[in-house]
């Protein structure tokens, strides 16, 4: 494995650091007895450990534990921070293990940890700075105690994997042996510490294992859903089948003699739980309780009249537009060839392979909360404001997620429902699971989406004028209005946007026009792994095939006509037609497609190899990407988020969230079909790396999954995708 | 009253006879490596073996496992997950979040031990377990890792670094 960084030192001071208080009060650590997973056992010893700053605590066997403020659900991030901590604290990384903080410790220092939500693949990108500036002056701290227990000047020392040595003296010591010392003294100026220049990396930058992977082998890591505690009960939920609709009553004597069963509760509104000594008996007699539901006007909605609702924002006065550069309109009227296209994209869930559950113990004057959760603040939010107890009063114990996708951030509609079943049973945990069942149906849906798209071409087969017109639904709409300025919604154009550094449209024209019109839903919706990326990826993509095809060009050779503005882009584009070898000979019956597009600050392409049999079966043989995400901190682990990013992205092609009376159909994996290996193509991918940025990883490279694919079908067939699922085209993934 | 052998030990379960056998495992045995992902045998989270045979405990009442069936779940599987499975895993880093895992390796175990050298095809059939975060291609080079297929550092999935950018 190739993996030699070089380039530029990115800019390195737009995060403040802050210096640990506690350290100033006495030095030792404050000593964290996490109930649970990686860090427990430094818990466990905290008297004999040193707290040099809020990131680092060292052992007297010279074990350096690093703190984790953000959230751990598959994607490496824990790994990624420890290795960027130990790369300026100089420490072995073999004596390295990770240890999560929790939001109230967070709130109570003033949140020297800084952000916790681990959303918009920010786990990295965002903290690299004050993290590695917290290993360095862990580092300082330690080499100044030597140096002080020396008498010598702090300059004359060496220090490499946790060994610090003065050759003059020929004397050595160790981080461990300094380490108390090290936490009585005042911590550097952040503004005097100096990083280490990236191509002088040895721990960060290199493909180690992870950190957390001996416990998801053996079965002893506690997901939260695994949570045991003394006298625990347990909950399960049902929610009006109907979003909207209401709970009119239920029949509690049904249930009550069953065994295990301790009362059922009206959660909320909507929402009726069964409460019992273990989880099965209270499903259960969930399945078995008689309920009524006020299913409200939206039992009449259906996914055909969503199609209609989204339909009339394909060509209504309602839309903005974003773009507007000269007439795209008027270019496409007088072009010599012209071609227009609507896609329409569904409904998808997150399908976590951890249903919602958290367990809450509510006192008094105590709120507490085990749960896998994205945002642990926004989880602390809700405990307080559903507890009625104030943030000091509360705490949540973030476990490591069975899977996030944007599920897990803030929606903390689980915490709220936990505290409503647990204000019942004071003192006593309560563990509140969805079935499956509950799951697919009450999530936070990526969002359904429609586009016109119209170009036209002139007599050279240049592209005259391109419009882009999104109808659909809205995230901001329905979780954040604020975020709406003016009326117009530009987070639903995300990857069509004019300026740079986030979700930046790769190609540039005299002509052209990008409008959205906002159709909304009774369905709740939400960020799912590269949120918009992935229908406006397909949409500007897979259209871009279409145009290519009316112009008689090669589809890379089409866009690389367009991109002489957006070198970043066309990078990752020539390095995956490179890599894939692009205009080479295929097998018989393979053909190729190719997508580039941006998100989360990081710059996507991929070719994707795919045979179509004459019954419609897709089979995608071999899938390249070209990822630039600036600076790299653990190639195998971005090799693993892409390839993750395929099967996620792939299970589109199968499956849809749809709705029939106001209810989703899609309920469990009998008929909302998720990726299987046999379906899994081989994944190659070259890090096309620039190193004058920092982007995302986790969800930029999904938006090019699909859209290579469909075009690769369209350069199969000679007939474009343009919905999904493939079903919808007579065709299926095998 | 039933009795059933899980790893080699014999534990007493006071339930009603249609309480799943992933239910009895997790809470009244109290192993919870084996995972609740949907309930009506999809997804594969909640295998185990029995007798041998990878089974999806979700789907088996308990009132039909019989006296002498040997069940073994992930905690069972090696003392030290030292299981040519769990090494292999452990060595390319294949879990992301680890949800399924337990039940991929129970998978991947059982199709060892019928096909000590499985081809991709073989693969493919036995391997119907879901995973979200797409582990998949590590899996599969996984078992070709602990078959002695392959040799670490050999699999398709590496990131390279394109020179010369």
């Amino acid at each position: 494995m190739k993996t030699t960084i070089s380039g530029k030192t990115p800019n390195l001071s737009r995060r403040k650091f802050i210096i640990s208080s506690a350290v100033a009060g006495g030095g030792l650590t404050l000593g964290f007895h996490l109930p649970f997973g990686i860090g427990s056992a430094a818990a466990q010893s905290a008297s004999d450990t040193a707290e040099i700053n809020a990131w680092v605590v060292v052992k007297p066997d010279d074990t350096c534990v690093i703190r984790i403020a953000r959230a751990e659900m598959g994607q490496g991030t824990l790994t990624g921070l420890a290795q960027l901590v130990a790369e300026e604290l100089e420490c072995d990384w073999k004596k390295v293990t990770a240890e999560s903080i929790t939001a109230g410790q967070n709130l109570a220092r003033k949140r020297v940890w800084g952000d916790m939500s681990t959303s918009g693949s920010r786990g990295i990108r965002t903290s690299h700075d004050y993290v590695r500036r917290g290993g360095a002056a862990a580092r300082m701290m330690l080499m100044q105690a030597a140096a002080d227990q020396w008498k010598v000047p702090v300059g004359e020392l060496q220090v490499a994997n946790s060994v610090i040595t003065h050759a003059a003296s020929g004397r050595s010591t160790t981080y461990g042996q300094v380490a108390s010392a090290a936490a009585k003294l005042t911590a550097p100026d952040p503004k005097s510490i100096k990083l280490k220049e990236i191509k002088d990396w040895k721990v960060a930058g290199k493909p180690v294992r992870r950190l957390d992977t001996a416990d998801k082998l053996n079965g002893q890591k506690v997901y939260a859903i695994d949570l045991k505690l003394p006298g625990m009960l347990n909950a399960a939920v049902r929610n009006c089948p109907v979003f909207g609709g209401k709970l009119v009553s239920y029949d509690e004597s049904k249930v009550s003699g069953m065994p295990g069963v301790k009362r059922v509760i009206k959660v909320n509104d909507s929402t009726v739980a069964v409460v019992a000594d273990t989880w099965w008996r209270a499903k259960k007699a969930l399945d078995a309780l008689p309920v009524v539901w006020d299913e409200g006007p939206n039992a009449k909605v259906s996914s055909a009249s969503i199609a209609e609702h989204l339909k009339s924002g394909l060509a209504s006065d309602d839309a903005f537009a974003d773009i507007n550069t000269g007439d795209a309109l008027k270019a496409i009227a007088g072009a010599a060839k012209k071609v227009e296209a609507v896609y329409s994209l569904p409904f998808v869930s997150h399908t976590t392979m951890e249903t919602m559950n958290c367990t809450v113990k509510l006192t008094a004057d105590r709120a507490e909360v085990w749960i896998p959760t994205q945002n642990p603040e926004a989880s602390l939010a809700a405990l307080s404001s559903a507890s009625g107890l104030p943030l000091e009063k509360c705490e949540v114990y973030k476990h490591d997620l069975g899977g996030g996708f944007g599920r897990r951030i803030g929606n903390q509609d689980v915490v709220r429902q936990a505290v409503s079943i647990a204000k019942h049973y004071p003192g006593v945990p309560v563990k509140m699971i969805w079935s499956r069942e509950e799951d697919q149906a009450h999530d936070f849906y990526r969002p359904i989406a429609q586009c016109r798209l119209a170009a036209g071409v002139d007599a050279n087969g240049n592209l005259a004028g391109l419009l882009v017109r999104v109808s659909g639904q809205s995230i901001n709409a329905f979780a954040n209005p604020a975020a709406i300025k003016d009326g117009k919604d530009r987070r639903q154009l995300q990857g069509l946007w004019p300026q740079p550094g986030d979700a930046q449209i790769g190609y540039t024209h005299p002509n052209l026009r990008t409008e959205y019109a906002m159709r909304n839903t009774h369905l709740p919706v939400g960020p799912w792994r590269g949120v918009n990326t992935n229908q406006n990826g397909i949409f500007l993509e897979c259209f871009m095939d279409e145009v290519a095809k009316l112009a008689g060009k090669d589809p890379l050779e089409f866009r690389r006509a367009l991109m002489s503005e957006r070198p970043k882009h066309l990078g990752v584009l020539n390095a995956a037609a490179e890599r894939a070898g692009w205009g080479k000979p295929l097998p018989t019956g393979v053909h190729r497609g190719i997508a580039q597009f941006m998100g989360y600050g990081s710059y996507s392409a991929a070719v994707a190899e795919v045979s179509v049999s004459a019954k419609g079966e897709v089979k995608v043989h071999r899938m390249v990407f070209a990822l630039d995400c600036g600076n790299v901190v653990n190639p195998d682990q971005i090799a693993a988020q892409i390839e993750g990013s395929v099967a996620y992205g792939m299970t589109t092609l199968h499956s849809e969230i749809s709705v029939e009376a106001g209810k989703v159909v899609e309920t469990n994996f009998h008929n909302y079909r998720v990726m299987k290996i046999a379906e899994m193509p081989k994944v190659e991918t070259v890090l096309a790396l620039t190193h004058d940025f920092w982007g995302g990883v986790g969800e930029p490279t999904i938006c090019v999954v699909v859209p290579a694919i469909l075009n690769a079908i369209f350069a199969a067939t000679g007939k474009p995708v343009r919905n999904l699922p493939l079903s919808k085209q007579g065709m299926m993934l095998v | 009253m039933y009795q059933l052998n899980i790893n080699g030990r014999s534990h007493p379960v006071d339930v009603e006879p249609d309480t799943p056998l992933l239910w009895v495992i997790r809470e009244q045995v109290g192993l919870t490596g084996t995972k609740y992902g949907c309930g009506i045998a999809q997804c594969g989270a909640c295998s185990v073996h029995i007798n041998g045979e990878v089974q999806r405990s979700c789907s088996i009442p308990v009132s039909s496992v019989k006296a002498g069936d040997r069940i073994v779940t992930i905690e069972g599987l090696s003392r030290d997950s030292s299981h040519p499975v769990q090494k292999a895993w452990a060595a390319i880093d294949v879990p992301q979040c680890g949800f399924c895992q337990s039940g991929q390796i129970m998978a991947a175990a059982a199709l060892l031990k019928n096909k000590p050298k499985p081809t991709d095809k073989d693969i493919d059939e036995a391997m119907t377990n879901i995973c979200r975060c797409g582990t998949y291609a590590r899996i599969r080079a996984a078992i070709h890792l602990a078959a002695g297929n392959t040799k670490v550092g050999s699999a398709d999935a590496v990131a390279t670094e394109k020179t010369g950018v």
